[in-house]
């Protein structure tokens, strides 16, 4: 196989994770050659993570996923500070903002997506550099501006405004309130996260948030942000008039507007090329991975496939590991199926995990629906021939852990569905009864040296009737010495309910 | 009874070496009795199988005489396929027969092939002494590159791992009696309670509390439990993701950020940074969703590190036995230093050895890149020191050889051993792809083993020498706190019998080499173990036998002149510029993964009863009365599934072999994972199903996760 040069645009978590995995397959660059195109100044970090600098627990150093020297090591050309201005399929190249034209055998489209931001006065016609204090969370500079807006609001004990009360808006509005900043959310919906939650769980879930100190409105949507005084916002739905002159608005008073309202792929380069879109706007792609072009290729949020869920990192990981696997020649014939619908929040004293359709059709006898709510859990198992369709876990840690590999892999479901909810076995004696009335003749007391109830009740009728002699006829208690304490409880239970006869006594030798 | 006669000694299985006092029976006919004695380590306990260790030494089926097999086709030069057991059955020899045989045919094949041509194979069950007359056998008198060793299976991943963090390997830096101090053990991929109980009583105090990390509830985990500590229950083979992750909330938890974490990670460590880049791409909830470890434990286990006043990790094979093992043991290690403990007054981080002899074991040059003194052998000035200790030129030093498994794969190929001598090992259960390995022994043109009693290796055997075994022979271990102890002859052996030192004095006489060179008597081995071993790392120069005799408590390094060092790191660690090593590790998958063909993960272990692969405990009738036959652990509902009941009969299939084992049925499994113990032979077998796939590092294979499927027999 002739080596081959595979330009990557886009240094994001994606594109950074197909360099890794195809370097892993082809550690010596026999097959690829690899040239990275990214905008960024910086090596490619780990967007994930950006709440973590919000809440002071990571610095921007904490974020980076390889620096310069893996790059240089690992034969990859990076050119970081460069945005990739045009696509020329039929020349297989790529012009860069810098004015170099890069000719590539194969292409990988790794632009990710930005946020969408809302077309409102205030906020869209300056976004993001100009429009004081309204900012998205994409980059490590957003990250920062948002710091530092959050840093003003609490210096005047003020507070910042999240519009969009999804994943990111609450693991964002989590950050900033862990490390004091006063927080309000403004949601759309009738309920936080509502693309992943019912009604139900978004009631429990918008306790629980309000719980940890942010407060959250529902069923509003923002009309104009106003630098200096805050975010007017009105009731959803509401018909009629122009946004900024609603006579009902309602000012939020905040210093800082974090913009969390879902994301746009980014597909300029590749519509300009000429490339297909989906229906969803994202590049379409089969697959393959392959997009309407048979050597240009897309991966992570600007691409569209029907089984990758957006706005998470995991599906652009696992389609970076198929694709890499495939150009690097390790396996030619790997094709990405989809992935695994799973989302977990990160927010801190919130525990929820979303896998699935939780939505079933209810009437479909094929679903078996559980389902637990008190005041602050929530959980709905919905299964499906014995396999995971779908779960909301709000409030339980340990179960949802399970339920996760469960789905992840496919795997049947325990027969004891108490036992699935509460995510771990019932014990089959609870602890503590390791009473000697209570034990039957098999169990062990003395493990180390598998001593059972019958042998030290043996041993007794014997003429062992004290803990050192029972231990010297058995064995009891001379391993580890952690029986002793039922040794002495056995002693115990048989001097009071058989007193040594003399008789017995006598048989000791 | 009385302990007039006694002797005292210590028990002949694993790592934590148990003081006992043997003594003879007052008839003939008696049994020998065993007493526990109070010593640090046991503290006058023993488990079951130390109290009936006696029975070995009465083993019915007891090896006294050589035993030979005629060679097929008449000249031995043919390479045989058919089943050695099937053929003409051995029969009784002389040694002088025995030993001929041996010689003739080494003398042949070196001829022949080379010095290479000829492998040793040694075992962390050998004395010091024989483990370091092994390596100088091989190197000396038969010139060969090729002798390596079962430690390979054992304790190769932690040692590699902890030569890179510290730049020494010692099982334990610490006494084990530290531990009984310690607020908070953790306890990584070990099972103490069943593997090395009377360890247990320096771990379940009322101070102290207990984090295990395993996939299966064992009496260790339930034990963690009960004293209010945590049971972590991953996935097999992703604890490495699992170290990352509480890497990950340790960090972003600010519990590093302490003064005296912060100094000791600036003053005492290197190569944080690029280790914690790795880690800080291990969020928990990436982690959990790996590992099935619940963010919530996760945070728990790491706030139990951050507030206990002294905490100690211990990693065991459970983390080790991976392809991915020396990585594993490392981010063990991130850990640990992250919190400070290493070097430092009441924590630490060690490694629980598992053999009775493993640490000394992997000292003094029966591993194939190593030279007596934990000295490597392609070190010029170790070299060096050898050669001299040895008296040979330099250039006669053979360099290093193939790894055990490697060892193994090679026989039959081109440049591959065709004469194996096996001391102290059971391959034919102990090795990977069990089934595969025997096919190997079969293809040698000689197979050798020294044993006790006919195991599974020596059945396949062409000659086959009769030894002492624990209680019949002296010498010294090492046990997993870095002890050097005596071990004391108790009794006479068997007529007939010989000691490993004499048939390694003899053969090495009848290739050529001088008597005083191969001294048959254990002191004199030890003492030229101990100058051989002077500046190395393991330096015993200062272990005489007066000292041990006394039971003064030696830690190696002991210098001569010396106390030995009971803590290890107190000022420095080994490294030349005195610090520890952070290793910048990211997890990877098990070699192996589930999938539709084999749907579930398998792991391996032990049970208290039995110890490797049985070849001991299995003759002794209330061990193997206890413990009678393999069995595969599965959740109720897996079981249900495979259609089958508690108590059933079933087979676990993986790409490399069938085992039939007997159903137990646990409400506590993984329903993804079964359990198989890797002491039985033959159809039940364990290790038939394992994976041979190496560590790149420490050439570790992949004993403890592989996939299999499971239906009834």
């Amino acid at each position: 196989m002739t080596r081959r040069h595979c330009v990557i645009i886009g240094n994001g978590m994606v594109g950074a994770r197909f360099a890794q995995e195809a370097r892993r397959h082809d550690p010596a660059a026999r097959a690829l050659a690899i040239t990275v195109v990214g905008a960024e100044h910086r090596p490619a970090y780990n967007r994930v993570l950006l709440p973590n600098l919000l809440s002071g627990t990571m610095r921007d150093e904490d974020l980076i996923l390889g620096d310069r020297g893996w790059y240089a090591s690992h034969h990859v050309r990076l050119r970081t500070g460069t945005p990739a201005i045009r696509v020329d399929v039929a020349a297989h190249a790529v012009w860069t903002g810098d004015g170099d034209v890069i000719g590539y055998d194969h292409l990988v489209l790794a632009t990710g997506a930005r946020a969408r931001v809302p077309a409102l006065p205030g906020i869209a016609a300056a976004f993001p550099e100009v429009a004081a204090g309204v900012t998205a969370l994409r980059t490590i500079g957003d990250a920062r501006r948002l710091a530092n807006l959050a840093l003003t609001a609490r210096r005047k004990h003020g507070r910042i405004a999240v519009l969009g009360g999804g994943v990111l808006g609450i693991e964002a509005a989590r950050a900033l309130t862990a490390r004091g900043t006063a927080v309000t959310v403004l949601h759309r919906g009738g309920h936080p996260m509502d693309r992943q939650l019912d009604a139900p769980a978004g009631r429990v879930l918008a306790a629980a948030i309000r719980a940890t100190g942010i407060d959250l409105r529902l069923a509003v949507e923002a009309v104009r942000w106003e630098p200096g005084r805050g975010l007017w916002i009105r009731p959803t739905g509401n018909p009629g008039a122009e946004p900024g002159a609603e006579p009902g608005a309602e000012l939020v008073r905040a210093d800082g507007l974090l913009v969390s309202a879902g994301t746009i792929p980014e597909t300029g380069l590749a519509a300009a090329a000429g490339l297909r879109l989906a229906p969803s706007a994202a590049i379409a792609i089969d697959d393959a991975l392959t997009t309407s072009d048979p050597d240009v290729y897309a991966i992570g949020d600007c691409a569209g496939h029907p089984g990758a869920a957006g706005g998470l990192v995991q599906p652009g990981w696992e389609q970076a590991a198929v694709l890499a696997s495939r150009l690097t020649g390790a396996e030619p014939r790997s094709r990405y199926r989809g992935s695994s619908r799973v989302t977990r929040l990160k927010a801190a004293g919130i525990d929820l995990t979303c896998v699935g359709d939780a939505f079933p059709d209810v009437a479909d006898p094929d679903f078996e629906v559980l389902r637990f709510e008190d005041a602050g859990r929530y959980a709905k198992l919905v299964l499906q021939a014995d396999r995971v369709a779908g779960a909301i876990m709000l409030g339980f840690p340990d179960a949802a852990a399970g339920i996760v590999q469960l789905y992840d892999r496919d795997a049947p479901v325990p027969a004891d569905r108490l036992a699935l909810l509460l995510g771990r076995a019932l014990p089959e004696e609870a602890s503590g009864t390791r009473a000697p009335a209570a034990l039957p003749d098999h169990a062990i007391v003395c493990r180390c040296n598998m001593v059972t109830k019958a042998q030290l009740r043996d041993a007794w009728y014997d003429g062992a009737t004290s803990r050192p002699a029972l231990c010297a006829a058995t064995r009891a208690a001379t391993g580890c010495g952690g029986c002793g304490g039922d040794v002495d409880a056995f002693a115990d239970w048989l001097s009071s309910t058989d007193p040594v006869k003399p008789a017995k006594e006598a048989i000791l030798r | 009874m009385s302990a007039a006669r006694g002797t005292p000694t210590h028990c002949p299985y694993c790592a934590l070496q148990c003081a006992m006092t043997i003594s003879l029976p007052a008839t003939p006919a008696g049994e020998p009795l065993i007493a526990p004695r109070d010593f640090p380590v046991n503290r006058g306990g023993l488990c079951q199988k130390g109290w009936t260790s006696a029975e070995l030494l009465r083993a019915p089926d007891r090896l006294t005489t050589p035993l030979l097999r005629e060679p097929a086709g008449g000249d031995g030069g043919i390479l045989r396929s058919s089943p050695r057991e099937i053929a003409a059955g051995p029969r009784p020899a002389t040694w002088d027969e025995a030993l001929g045989r041996v010689v003739a045919t080494i003398t042949r094949l070196r001829r022949e092939h080379g010095p290479d041509a000829v492998a040793v194979f040694g075992s962390g069950a050998l004395t010091n002494e024989k483990a370091y007359l092994l390596g100088k056998f091989a190197r000396v008198a038969l010139r060969t590159s090729q002798v390596d060793y079962n430690g390979r299976f054992c304790m190769s991943s932690a040692a590699a791992a902890g030569n890179r963090a510290f730049g020494i390997d010692r099982g334990l830096p610490f006494p084990v009696t530290d531990l009984g101090r310690a607020g908070l053990v953790v306890l990584a991929g070990a099972n103490p309670a069943e593997t090395m109980p009377p360890l247990m009583g320096h771990l379940t105090g009322p101070g102290t509390r207990l984090i295990v990390i395993d996939p299966r509830r064992t009496p260790t985990a339930a034990a963690a439990l009960g004293g209010g500590g945590l049971h972590l229950q991953p996935a097999p083979g992703t604890d490495l993701a699992l170290a990352l992750g509480l890497l990950h909330v340790a960090r972003t938890s600010g519990y590093l950020d302490t003064p005296a974490r912060a100094a000791y990670r600036r003053q005492r460590t290197a190569g944080w940074e690029p280790a914690w880049q790795r880690a800080a791409a291990w969020w928990p909830e990436r982690a959990e969703r790996v590992t099935g470890v619940a963010v919530a434990d996760m945070r728990a286990a790491v706030r139990l590190l951050h507030e206990a006043p002294g905490a100690y990790i211990l990693t065991g094979r459970g983390v080790e036995q991976h392809s991915k093992g020396t990585d594993t043991a490392s981010a063990w290690i991130n850990l640990a230093l992250a919190f400070g403990l290493p070097g430092t007054a009441g924590r630490g981080y060690g490694c629980l050895t598992g053999q009775g002899n493993g640490q000394g074991g992997r000292e003094h040059g029966q591993k194939a890149d190593q030279l007596p003194g934990y000295r490597s052998i392609t070190d010029p000035a170790a070299r060096a020191h050898i050669a001299r200790a040895w008296g040979i030129p330099e250039a006669d030093l053979p360099g290093p050889g193939r790894s055990a498994a490697e060892l193994l794969e090679a026989i039959g190929t081109e440049g591959g051993p065709k004469a194996l001598l096996v001391f102290g090992a059971n391959l034919a259960v102990s090795a990977p792809r069990a089934r595969h390995v025997t096919g190997k022994l079969r293809q040698l043109e000689l197979l050798v083993v020294a044993d006790s009693v006919p195991s599974e290796t020596a059945r396949l055997a062409d000659v086959v020498l009769p030894v002492t075994q624990w209680a019949e022979e002296s010498g010294t271990m090492t046990s997993l706190e870095g002890r050097i102890l005596r071990r004391r002859r108790a009794l006479r052996p068997p007529d007939g019998v010989w000691t490993d030192l004499e048939v390694l004095s003899a053969l090495a006489t009848r290739l050529g080499r001088d008597r005083a060179e191969f001294p048959a008597d254990p002191d004199d081995v030890l003492a030229e173990l101990r100058e051989a071993s002077r500046g190395g790392l393991a330096d015993y120069s200062g272990a005489d036998t007066a000292r041990l005799d006394a039971e003064v408590p030696l830690y190696w390094p002991v210098p001569a002149g010396s106390d030995g060092t009971p803590r290890l790191f107190r000022r420095r660690f080994a490294h030349p510029d005195g610090r520890a090593r952070f290793a910048p590790v990211d997890h990877r998958d098990a070699a192996e993964l589930p999938d539709g063909e084999f749907p579930l993960f398998a792991t391996t272990g032990r049970v208290l009863q039995h110890y490797q692969s049985g070849a001991q405990t299995r003759r002794v009738p209330e061990l193997q009365r206890a413990q009678p036959e393999a069995f595969v652990e599965v959740h109720p509902d897996t079981a249900r599934r495979a259609g089958l009941a508690d108590g059933g009969r079933a087979t676990v299939t993986s790409r490399r072999g069938t085992v039939a084992a007997r159903v137990r049925c646990v409400a506590t499994m993984r329903s993804d994972t079964v359990f198989l113990p890797f002491h039985f032979p033959g159809e039940g077998s364990a290790n038939a199903l394992t994976n041979p796939a190496l560590d790149p590092v420490s050439r570790m294979p992949e004993f403890k996760v592989c996939a299999v499927r499971l239906e009834p027999a």
